[in-house]
């Protein structure tokens, strides 16, 4: 059965036109990501220790939605939201609404290990932060010069963005043909298991460019962006509202327990079947070593690895490739 | 879809209800309980919609004082009200949800504006607030959500020992009950439900539970529609609501079977409650701990207020 992570860094319309300056330092990011991933399963670390480790990494990286990179609220300001979760014991910490806290995936870990709760949000979250001494920044931190431009484009637009834009003519293009004018990117998340079944995931957003300030999406709420129990974990990424609708991550769980779905055949399912078009992907390992890596939007930042030596780095579709 | 009439379920929480609870107190609950009915009945009979009827039947329980959502809201540790809501429409699975309210006086109405006047599902604390008072929602001072039954019961959870502390908020509600909820179906199979609360007696400032969460504490399809209460966080972990649904479509049971296959196996005994209505007009109330206060009729005439286990099956 062997070891087995799974990482992403957003799914949306990531146009092909991507160009290579862009397209490089984030492939860059997620080989390296998946390196410290691969290492840390190597050295016996649990997969609750690997996924958060990995989080961390993606949210510390500039150039994904969470952490340092967060799209901005209307506001001007990063309100960033993470989960995680441990599938063998079902506890969990999420939180949402901080703007101070280096690591947000970091915060719902000590959320779940050291208060009687699962889930605190805004002051409480960031008052919880300090009592637990955890780094924190200034909010400036967070806040890079493309997701301003991103919000001011946005604000143009007068729409909420789920994702990065590209600021040139052919995206405008793309984003024009979808049916609500919103691209699609969002969130970082990890899942991994080890060679004794010990399952995790966790997921950590920025939410969406021009959210309304307090908005909360999916990556926080327990099976809808984040989802562990004894035979799968799951973390999606897309269209926040409509993850939550079809409470994705749970889904793909429930369908390998109830209808006898391989993680392959129900992670699939779930993006085809129940997301609608252009609004999600997922990442997903299961108990027994299988990695599903499905979406249904343009393309989905990630990369996967398995004990056996297989491993990928990915963006759009690919033509052969046994992990989706 | 055939016609099957018309369905209504709520809840005053579910929890370890003392069956010592004095005649005058039980007496009270089970009147507000029949109250509430009544209004959702009417409005069912009025072809209200299911989203309208929800949102009003758990109105009139967050402004009663004796249930724990709104008005008489169980105290976060720094002695406020914390308060949220959610509402979910089975057929086009829009929902709505809002956290940390501390002065909107009905978080199920705002909820229901964060579904209908926003691009999102969720906003929280000063966000939510802020969309409140852009709504032109009635709020009011904070301490009109504050009763003294709940000074009292923070004061003697804050005097309790750590160990005592932590048992309370693990176990259902502190003693008493958490959350309001309402679940109804017309005659179309037209599915809404709604969940509002105020939290579990000290709390800590921030912290989120289950009612508003889409798939935990609440949750509608073309199905189902559920309304889960009890111990936030088991609701959580189990995922309640999505699950009585889930079980209903991936292994075919009815919703009553559904609900008590969830009960019974997926959560920790003594944590949980919930009320489902299907699409085909059947009610389910069940619940593992002591006692849920609850109250469902259906257009055949079926009507049923209760607060602990029947010997008549619901």
């Amino acid at each position: 059965m062997g070891w087995a992570i799974a990482l992403h860094g957003g799914a949306g319309d990531i146009p092909r036109s991507l160009p290579p300056e862009l397209r490089q330092p984030r492939e860059a990011a997620l080989r390296h990501c998946l390196q410290i991933g691969v290492d840390a399963l190597k050295a016996a670390r649990s997969p609750l220790d690997v996924v958060e480790l990995v989080v961390r990494e993606l949210e510390d990286h500039p150039n994904f939605n969470a952490g340092k990179g967060s799209v901005l609220t209307s506001n001007g300001t990063v309100e960033m939201e993470a989960c995680i979760m441990d599938g063998n014991t079902k506890k969990c910490g999420a939180v949402s609404g901080l703007t101070t806290v280096k690591n947000a995936v970091s915060l719902a870990r000590l959320v779940m290990e050291k208060t009687p709760h699962i889930y605190l949000g805004f002051d409480g979250a960031e008052a919880f932060a300090r009592e637990q001494g955890i780094e924190t920044v200034d909010s400036s931190h967070f806040i890079t010069p493309e997701n301003i431009d991103r919000l001011k484009q946005a604000k143009e637009a007068n729409r909420v963005q789920i994702d990065y834009t590209q600021p040139i003519q052919k995206v405008e293009e793309e984003e024009a043909s979808l049916p609500n004018g919103d691209s699609q990117i969002g969130t970082v998340g990890c899942v991994a298991v080890d060679s004794y079944g010990n399952i995790a995931a966790a997921t950590s957003t920025g939410g969406l460019v021009n959210k309304m300030v307090g908005r909360i999406g999916d990556t926080p709420i327990i099976g809808a962006g984040t989802y562990a129990n004894s035979l799968c974990a799951v973390s999606a990424t897309g269209k926040g509202e409509a993850i939550i609708r079809a409470t994705v991550a749970r889904d793909v769980a429930a369908l390998m327990e109830y209808k006898g779905l391989s993680l392959k055949e129900a992670a699939a399912y779930v993006i085809n079947e129940c997301a609608p078009s252009r609004t999600a992907g997922l990442v997903a390992v299961s108990a027994t070593g299988e990695v599903a890596m499905p979406f249904n939007t343009v393309g989905m930042f990630r990369a996967c690895a398995t004990q056996d030596g297989y491993s990928e780095v990915a963006i759009w579709p690919n033509e052969s490739c046994s992990c989706d | 879809m055939t016609s099957t009439g018309w369905a209504i379920a709520l809840h005053g929480g579910a929890g370890d209800i003392p069956r010592s609870m004095p005649p005058e107190r039980r007496q009270l609950l089970e009147a507000a309980l029949r109250h509430s009915l009544q209004i959702g009945v009417n409005a069912l009979k009025a072809n209200q919609s299911t989203l309208d009827v929800v949102e009003l039947v758990v109105r009139t329980l967050e402004d009663n004082p004796n249930f724990n959502a709104g008005k008489g809201s169980d105290l976060a540790s720094n002695g406020s009200a914390e308060m949220e809501a959610c509402i979910m429409d089975g057929n086009t699975m829009k929902c709505g949800a809002v956290s940390g309210l501390t002065t909107v006086k009905n978080p199920i109405s705002l909820s229901r504006l964060v579904m209908d006047k926003t691009p999102h599902i969720y906003l929280g604390f000063n966000g939510a607030e802020a969309f409140a008072r852009e709504q032109g929602v009635e709020t009011v001072d904070q301490s009109y959500f504050v009763t003294q039954e709940n000074i009292d019961k923070l004061k003697q959870a804050q005097a309790s020992t750590q160990e005592v502390k932590a048992e309370a908020l693990l176990s259902s509600g502190n003693g008493t009950t958490g959350t309001v909820g309402c679940v109804a179906v017309d005659s179309y199979g037209n599915l809404a439900a709604a969940t509002s609360t105020g939290g579990c007696t000290n709390k800590m400032v921030g912290r989120i539970s289950a009612s508003p969460l889409v798939g935990a504490g609440t949750y509608a399809n073309n199905l189902c529609a559920v309304s889960a209460t009890g111990n936030g966080e088991a609701i959580m972990r189990a995922t309640v609501a999505r699950e009585v649904g889930a079980v209903m479509e991936y292994k075919g049971l009815s919703v009553k079977e559904a609900a008590e296959y969830v009960i019974g196996e997926r959560v920790p005994n003594l944590t949980t409650g919930l009320i489902a209505v299907s699409a085909t007009g059947q009610v389910t109330m069940t619940f593992n701990t002591t006692g849920m206060f609850r109250a469902c009729a259906t257009q055949d005439g079926y009507t049923q207020v209760g607060i602990w286990p029947n010997e008549l099956s619901d």
